[in-house]
């Protein structure tokens, strides 16, 4: 069993399990939306002292926080007592494309030289990491939710403004994929 | 104890983000890409069946297992917000191959880094809170 387990899961498992995690969290009194975290991490942290948007009840959201926690234990067991054996496989062409902008593939879920603590001193690990961090924590503020309350909470609800929302996220992955990396690497 | 729930729902998600490879940043290169149906799978399917579980929940009037109405709010219209601000989070999302779901889980997985990225996550939404009433929503 563990060793089908540790094999990575198709698409067709992922997906609906997701679904599960959506309907679990609803069905134990939350809901499924990560960056809302990041709000009350700020609340948490003093910013509704001059920001009146931060001057919430965050501890209304300590489930939610607490659900992020098991991410992290979940991203643990995952890559420890489930690791998959076997080097990550891709698209050829993902790896030709990359390859021309200058990024390797060696069969590791993120290139090790733009995601490790040495590259935070590098002009392309500070873009890819603090830049593309404070982008996805602004950007999912602005909109009103991430990958999470949108595309998958929203669009399970029929939400037009999710829809808009993740229209959104793709014209901003394309352009930043087709007419920014090859600027920046 | 009345949060062990939600750390058994967390571990699972972490558990589906990492073995699903939604974490990777070249999972999301390829999609980005439109080289591999492998993101557009999970995120499609997870689609198909959320739907018809919000509807089960709608149709059946499910409650919570505390017998609470479940939440379900409609989201205020507007096109500037979520176009602008998705297209902000796209940028983010194909720079750093991470949503914040995987942010939290790679930091699981040993990419310690990610204490970073979660930083800056946090000082953008710091930002936006402060220009919030300069932004069209």
């Amino acid at each position: 069993m563990i060793e089908i387990l540790r094999q990575p899961w198709s698409w067709y498992i992922s997906g609906p399990l997701i679904a599960l995690i959506m309907f679990l969290l609803l069905w134990v009194g939350g809901n499924f939306g990560v960056s809302s975290t990041l709000r009350s991490i700020c609340t948490f942290s003093g910013a509704g002292k001059n920001c009146e948007f931060f001057d919430f009840n965050w501890k209304s959201q300590h489930w939610n926080l607490v659900f992020v926690l098991g991410g992290v234990i979940g991203g643990y067991l995952a890559s420890t007592v489930l690791q998959n054996p076997e080097p990550l496989t891709i698209n050829n062409n993902t790896i030709e494309d990359l390859a021309s902008i200058g990024i390797g593939f060696n069969g590791k879920i993120a290139p090790a030289e733009l995601f490790s603590w040495n590259s935070l001193l590098t002009l392309k690990g500070f873009l890819v990491l603090i830049v593309g961090g404070f982008l996805v924590g602004f950007g999912a503020r602005w909109a009103g939710g991430c990958t999470s309350g949108h595309a998958i909470s929203g669009l399970s609800n029929l939400q037009l403004p999710s829809l808009i929302a993740v229209i959104g996220f793709f014209i901003g992955g394309l352009v930043m994929t087709f007419l920014i990396f090859p600027l920046i690497f | 104890m009345k949060y062990i729930k939600f750390l058994v729902i967390g571990i699972l998600f972490g558990i589906v983000m990492t073995k699903s490879e939604a974490i990777s940043w070249y999972r999301i290169q390829e999609m980005f890409r439109f080289q591999s149906f492998h993101m557009y799978g999970i995120i499609g399917s997870a689609l198909a069946i959320g739907i018809l579980l919000v509807q089960l929940i709608k149709i059946k009037g499910l409650k919570t297992y505390q017998g609470e109405t479940i939440q379900l709010k409609d989201k205020n219209f507007s096109i500037s917000r979520y176009l602008f601000g998705g297209i902000i989070f796209g940028f983010g999302w194909a720079l750093s191959g991470a949503c914040p779901g995987p942010m939290y889980t790679l930091i699981g997985n040993g990419f310690s880094v990610f204490i970073v990225v979660i930083l800056s996550a946090l000082l953008g939404t710091y930002v936006y809170g402060l220009l919030r009433g300069r932004l069209p929503h």
